[in-house]
C-alpha cells in the first residue's frame, strides 16, 4: 500500500476546489474547473478499489492524527467494504450532477457547483470518519451545502423545504450526539468508532443508546413515519440537490446503521429489530401505495425511495429473527449484503430517475405528470433509457435493481415467511408505480403542443444518462465485485453482533 | 503592612491602563475634531501595549497581592488577554459608525477603557470588596455609554433601565455579600473558601447570603428570570455599545462566576448547583423561544445571549475542571460571534440608517457574497452547527454535564439549541434566499471590512482547530 493520503485527498480535494471555484467567481469558467475537480475526485476514489484488500475486514487506507488534544479527538479516516462502495458512488454521482447543471442553472453558476464539491468532501468524510467527533463533524457540516443548494436553486416553496429539511435532521443528530459524549465518557475518554464497538454496555444504557442512534439514521434514511421533509425537500431542490438526497444522504443514514447501531449496541438491536422491522415493512407496503397515487414525478420518485430504502433497513436487521429461527448464519449476511447491494443500486437508480424527471423539467418547466403524454414519440433515445432505469426501480432481473431485492426476499424467508410475503408485494406495488408513471408520461398519443415540440436529449444528457445505465446493467448481471468487496466486512460484522456485549 | 514593588508589577497591567485613560482623557480635550483619530489610535495602542505588559508580568503560579485583594494567576492572564482583544476589535467596529453620525468622540472611547479596566479589576479580584469595585466601574461606563447618543430617546430610556436595574442587581451582591461576611468573618475569597470548608453542613445565613450572590450575578449575566433588562438594552443602545455590552464584559462575568461560585463558595457547591441548573434551563427555554418572535436583529441577538448563557451556565454547574474550562471556552468563543455579528449589522450601516432589522440583511450574498458568507459563518456557529467554532463550545459543555450524569440537562441544552437554530438559519435564508430590496453599499472601512474578514473566519478556523484554545482554557484553570 503506498503512503498517500488517499482519503483525505478524496475529502479535501473537493473542498478546496469548491472553494477555487467560489474564489475564481461567476464570470470564470467555472464548469470546466468543477468538471475537472470532480473528475478527478473521482479517478482517485477509483484507486480505493483497486488498492482495495478483499480479504480482511480490517480498516484500510487508514490515517491517525491527533486533532483536539483536549478531547482525545484523532483525525482517524479509514474504509471496509462497507464504506468503499459508497465512496466511490459518492464521487461518482458529483461528476454527474456537475454535468447535470451545466446549461441548466442560470444564476450564480460557481456557488452551485462550489457547494456540490464542498459537500461531495463532506459525505466521503462522512464515509470515511472512524472517530465519532470527526464524523460529527462531516454529518453536520453536509447540511450547510444541502440547506442552501435547496434554498437558492429549488423550486417555489424551497423555504419551506429547506428549513423543514435543515431542522428536521439536526434534531435528529442532536441526540446521537449526546450518545456519542455518553459513550466518550463510558469508554474513558475515547471518541474512536472502533473502540465504541468494543465498549461494554447494560442493556439499558443500549437502548437508550440504541433510539439516540434511532432518530438520527431513521430521519436520514428516511424511515416511516420520519420520512416527510423527504418528498418535499426532493420536489423543491434543484435536479442535481435531489440526486445527490436520493443517490448519497439517504445512504448515510443505512450507514449509520452498519457502522453505529449494529455493532454498538448488538443487544438493543436484537431487542429492538422488531421495530425497525415494522418500520422497514411500513415504508414498504405503505409508502408503495402512497407513491401509486402522486401527481407529480418528483414526489413519486421520492416516495419510491423511501420504499427501496426500507429494503435495505430491512436487509440489516433481519439478523436477529434469522439467528431465532433457524439458528444460524447463513442468511443473515444474505441480508445484510442485499441491503448493502439495495443502496448502492438504489443510489444509480433513483439519480438516474431524477434526471429523467430534470430532462423533462428543463423542457416544460413541469413536474407534473398530466402534463405529459407521447413523450416517446419525440423523445426516443430518451424514453429508452427512462424505461430502462423504471424497469429497474421496479426490480427487473438483469438490472441491479433485482439483485438487492431479491437477497433481502431471499433472507427475509429464512427468518419469517410473512417478512417475506410484505416484502415481495413491493415487486408487484414498485412495478404498478413506476410503469404507471412510465406509460403515462412516454406513451400514448402526443397530448399538447408543448410536448410535440420537445428534443430529444443532447450529448450532454445521453453522456449522463449513459454513464448510470452501464453500472444498472452491469450490476444488474454481475454484482459479484460488489458483493466481493464487502464479504469479508459483513461477515466480520455478523460475528461481532452475535456476541452479547452483556 | 509595607506594600512591594513586586506587588506592583503584578498590577501593572491595571496600572498602565488607569494611567493613560487619564492621559487620553486629558489630551483629548486638546485634539482639534478634525484629528480626534489620534485619540482613537492612543486607545488601540494603549491596548496592545497593556496585552504585551500582561504577558511579560504573567506568573507560572498564583501569587497574590495587596494584601490578598488582587490575584494573578492563569485564568485572569487569559482572560484579559481576550478581553484586550475584543475590546480592540469593538473599538475599531465603532470608528466609522460613530464617524458618520458625528458621533466619534473622546469620550467613547475613554468610557472603553475605563470599562475595560473595571473588566480588569473584575478578573484578578480575590476579594469581595475588589469584585465590587470592579463591577461598579465597568457598570458606570456602560451606563453612560449607553446613553451615549444624547439626543436619541430611545438610547436615554435603555440607559434608564439599565441603570436602575443594574444597581438593583448590584445592591443584591452587595447585601450577599455582607452576609456572607457576616458569616465567615472575611470577604477574602480564600479565607471565605476556608471558613465554609471548616462548618459542617451549610448554615441558614450561608445559603441566605448564596442566594443574594446567585441572582446578583444573574442579573449582570442576564440569566432567566433576570433578563428584562437585556433586550431593551441591546436594542436601545447604539450599535458600537450594544457590540461592547454584549461581548468582553461577559468574560469579565464569567470570570467572578468562577471567583466567587467556584473558588469562595466552593463549598456550597451542593447548593448553588442546583440554582443553576433552574437558571440555565430557563435561560435556555426562554431565549430561544423568544428570539423567533423577534424582527429585530438587536433584539434577536440579546434573546441569543441570553441562550447562550444558559449554555454558559451548564458548564459552571457540572462542577468539574472539565465543565469550568468547557465554560471558559465557550465565554471566549461566545465573544469573538457576538462581535463579529454585531460588526456586521455596523457594516450594512450607514449615516441615518441602522440595518438593525432582519429584513435589512434581504439579499446579502447578492449585494456582497463575501460578507454574506461571513455571517453565515457566525449564524451557524451561534447555532452549533460544525465545523464552526460554535459547535465545540456546546461539545465541550455537553461533555461537562454528561461527565458528572446529568445527561437529562443535556438533552434539554440540545432540543433547546434545535430550536434556536430555527432563528439564525431564518437570518440565513433571508441573506440567501430573498432578493435584495436595498442596494447601496456597505460600509467600505477598510480596516472594518478586513478585520470582519479576519473575524469570521477565526470563527472557521478554530472550528477546524479547536485544540489549542481548549488546551489553553484547560492549562488556565490548573
Amino acid at each position: 500500500m503506498s503512503n498517500l493520503p488517499l482519503l483525505s485527498l478524496l475529502i479535501w480535494l473537493p473542498i478546496l476546489g469548491g472553494l477555487l471555484v467560489l474564489a475564481v467567481g461567476e464570470r470564470a469558467p467555472v464548469r470546466p474547473l468543477a468538471l475537472v475537480v470532480s473528475i478527478l475526485t473521482f479517478l482517485a476514489s477509483l484507486l480505493l478499489y483497486t488498492g482495495f484488500d478483499a480479504t480482511t475486514a480490517a480498516m484500510q487506507f487508514e490515517e491517525r492524527l491527533s486533532w483536539i488534544a483536549a478531547f482525545n479527538v484523532f483525525y482517524h479516516l479509514g474504509v471496509d467494504g462497507i464504506s468503499m462502495p459508497l465512496i466511490i458512488l459518492t464521487s461518482f454521482t458529483t461528476v454527474l450532477v456537475v454535468l447535470a447543471g451545466w446549461e441548466v442553472i442560470k444564476e450564480r453558476m460557481a456557488q452551485y457547483l462550489a457547494a456540490f464539491l464542498i459537500m461531495e468532501g463532506l459525505m466521503i468524510g462522512v464515509f470515511s470518519a472512524l472517530d465519532a467527533v470527526l464524523f460529527y463533524v462531516f454529518w453536520e457540516g453536509m447540511l450547510i451545502p444541502m440547506f442552501l443548494i435547496i434554498g437558492m436553486w429549488g423550486g417555489p416553496r424551497r423555504v419551506y423545504a429547506t428549513i423543514k429539511f435543515f431542522l428536521y435532521t439536526f434534531l435528529g443528530s442532536v441526540f446521537m450526539l449526546v450518545a456519542l459524549i455518553y459513550m466518550y465518557n463510558k469508554a474513558g475518554g475515547l471518541f474512536g468508532v472502533l473502540d465504541f464497538h468494543q465498549l461494554q454496555l447494560g442493556l439499558t444504557e443500549q437502548v437508550l443508546i440504541f433510539l439516540a442512534f434511532l432518530i438520527a439514521f431513521a430521519v436520514k434514511v428516511p424511515m416511516w413515519p420520519v420520512h416527510t421533509w423527504l418528498p418535499d425537500a426532493h420536489v423543491e431542490a434543484p435536479t442535481g440537490g435531489s440526486v445527490i438526497l436520493a443517490a448519497i444522504m439517504l445512504k448515510i443514514g443505512g450507514y449509520g446503521f452498519l457502522r453505529f447501531s449494529l455493532p454498538i449496541t448488538p443487544d438493543a438491536s436484537m431487542e429492538l429489530d422488531w421495530l425497525i422491522i415494522t418500520m422497514s415493512l411500513v415504508a414498504v407496503v405503505y409508502i408503495s401505495f402512497v407513491a401509486l397515487v402522486q401527481e407529480d414525478m418528483k414526489k413519486l420518485i421520492a416516495y419510491s425511495s423511501i420504499a427501496h430504502m426500507g429494503f435495505a433497513t430491512l436487509g440489516f436487521f433481519l439478523v436477529f429473527s434469522i439467528l431465532r429461527n433457524t439458528g444460524e448464519l447463513s442468511g443473515a449476511a444474505m441480508g445484510i449484503q442485499g441491503g448493502m447491494v439495495q443502496m448502492v443500486s438504489h443510489g444509480f437508480i433513483s439519480a438516474a430517475l431524477f434526471l429523467c424527471v430534470g430532462v423533462l423539467y428543463d423542457r416544460l418547466h413541469s413536474r407534473q405528470i398530466v402534463d405529459y403524454g407521447g413523450v416517446a414519440h419525440r423523445m426516443p433515445i430518451f424514453a429508452g433509457f427512462m424505461v430502462l432505469f423504471a424497469m429497474s426501480n421496479a426490480g427487473l432481473p438483469g438490472t441491479s435493481g433485482f439483485v438487492g431485492e431479491f437477497m433481502v426476499i431471499l433472507a427475509s424467508f429464512k427468518a419469517n415467511f410473512w417478512y417475506a410475503f410484505l416484502a415481495a408485494t413491493t415487486l408487484i406495488l414498485g412495478a404498478a408505480y413506476t410503469l404507471w408513471m412510465v406509460k403515462r408520461v412516454l406513451y400514448g398519443e402526443v397530448t399538447s403542443d408543448k410536448v410535440a415540440k420537445l428534443q430529444d436529449i443532447n450529448g450532454r444528457e445521453f453522456l449522463v444518462l449513459g454513464s448510470l445505465a452501464v453500472p444498472v446493467l452491469l450490476f444488474g448481471v454481475w454484482p459479484a465485485p460488489l458483493v466481493e468487496v464487502m464479504q469479508v466486512t459483513i461477515e466480520n460484522l455478523l460475528a461481532h453482533i452475535t456476541v452479547s456485549k452483556l | 503592612m509595607p506594600l512591594e514593588t513586586a506587588e506592583y508589577l503584578l498590577a501593572l497591567p491595571e496600572i498602565w491602563v488607569l494611567g493613560m485613560a487619564c492621559l487620553i482623557l486629558v489630551l483629548d480635550l486638546f485634539i482639534r475634531d478634525d484629528s480626534r483619530i489620534l485619540t482613537y489610535l492612543m486607545v488601540q495602542a494603549t491596548l496592545v501595549v497593556a496585552a504585551l505588559i500582561t504577558l511579560a508580568v504573567q506568573v507560572p503560579e498564583p501569587v497574590l497581592a495587596f494584601g490578598n485583594t488582587f490575584i494573578s494567576d492563569g485564568m485572569a492572564t487569559l482572560l484579559k488577554l481576550f478581553i484586550y482583544l475584543v475590546t480592540g476589535m469593538g473599538f475599531l467596529y465603532a470608528r466609522p459608525y460613530l464617524q458618520d453620525r458625528g458621533l466619534f468622540k473622546g469620550e467613547f472611547y475613554v468610557l472603553g477603557l475605563f470599562a475595560m479596566l473595571g473588566m480588569m479589576i473584575m478578573v484578578s479580584a480575590s476579594h469581595f470588596l475588589t469584585i465590587y469595585l470592579g463591577l461598579e466601574l465597568l457598570s458606570l461606563c456602560l451606563y453612560a455609554m449607553v446613553a451615549f447618543n444624547r439626543d436619541s430617546g430611545t438610547c436615554s430610556e435603555a440607559a434608564m433601565k439599565y441603570f436602575v436595574l443594574g444597581a438593583l442587581a448590584s445592591g443584591m451582591l452587595l447585601y450577599g455579600i455582607s452576609m456572607l461576611y457576616g458569616a465567615t468573618g472575611s470577604l477574602e475569597i480564600a479565607a471565605v473558601a476556608s471558613a465554609i470548608g471548616a462548618e459542617e453542613g451549610s448554615s441558614i445565613v450561608l445559603i441566605f447570603a448564596l442566594c443574594f450572590i446567585v441572582v446578583g450575578l444573574a442579573f449582570k449575566l442576564g440569566a432567566v428570570p433576570f433578563h428584562m433588562w437585556v433586550p431593551d438594552v441591546y436594542h436601545g443602545a447604539p450599535t458600537p455599545v450594544t457590540l461592547f455590552i454584549g461581548s468582553a464584559p461577559k468574560i469579565a462575568a464569567f470570570a467572578i462566576v468562577m471567583r466567587v461560585l467556584v473558588d469562595g463558595l466552593g463549598g456550597l457547591v451542593a447548593d448553588w448547583q442546583g440554582m443553576l441548573v433552574i437558571l440555565a434551563v430557563l435561560s435556555l427555554a426562554v431565549g430561544n423561544v423568544i428570539a423567533i418572535a423577534q424582527t429585530n436583529l438587536k433584539r434577536m441577538l440579546a434573546y441569543s445571549t441570553i441562550s447562550h448563557v444558559g449554555f454558559l451556565l451548564l458548564g459552571v454547574l457540572a462542577g468539574t475542571p472539565d465543565g469550568y474550562a468547557a465554560a471558559m471556552f465557550y465565554t471566549i468563543t461566545y465573544a469573538l460571534m457576538a462581535v463579529g455579528a454585531f460588526g456586521m449589522i455596523i457594516l450594512l450601516s450607514r449615516a441615518g440608517f441602522e440595518a438593525d432589522e432582519l429584513e435589512d440583511f434581504r439579499g446579502l450574498n447578492a449585494r456582497n457574497p463575501w460578507f454574506a458568507f461571513m455571517m453565515l459563518i457566525l449564524m451557524f456557529s451561534m447555532a452549533g452547527v460544525p465545523p464552526t467554532v460554535g459547535f465545540y463550545a456546546k461539545l465541550s459543555v455537553l461533555q461537562a454535564v454528561i461527565q458528572v450524569d446529568m445527561v437529562w440537562l443535556a438533552l434539554v441544552a440540545v432540543f433547546f439549541s434545535v430550536i434556536g437554530a430555527f432563528y439564525y438559519i431564518r437570518l440565513v435564508k433571508i441573506m440567501y434566499f430573498d432578493s435584495p430590496t436595498d442596494e447601496a453599499a456597505l460600509q467600505s472601512n477598510p480596516g472594518l471590512r478586513a478585520v470582519l474578514s479576519v473575524n469570521g473566519l477565526a470563527v472557521l478556523g478554530l472550528g477546524l482547530f479547536p485544540g489549542g484554545l481548549m488546551a489553553l482554557c484547560s492549562a488556565a484553570l490548573l
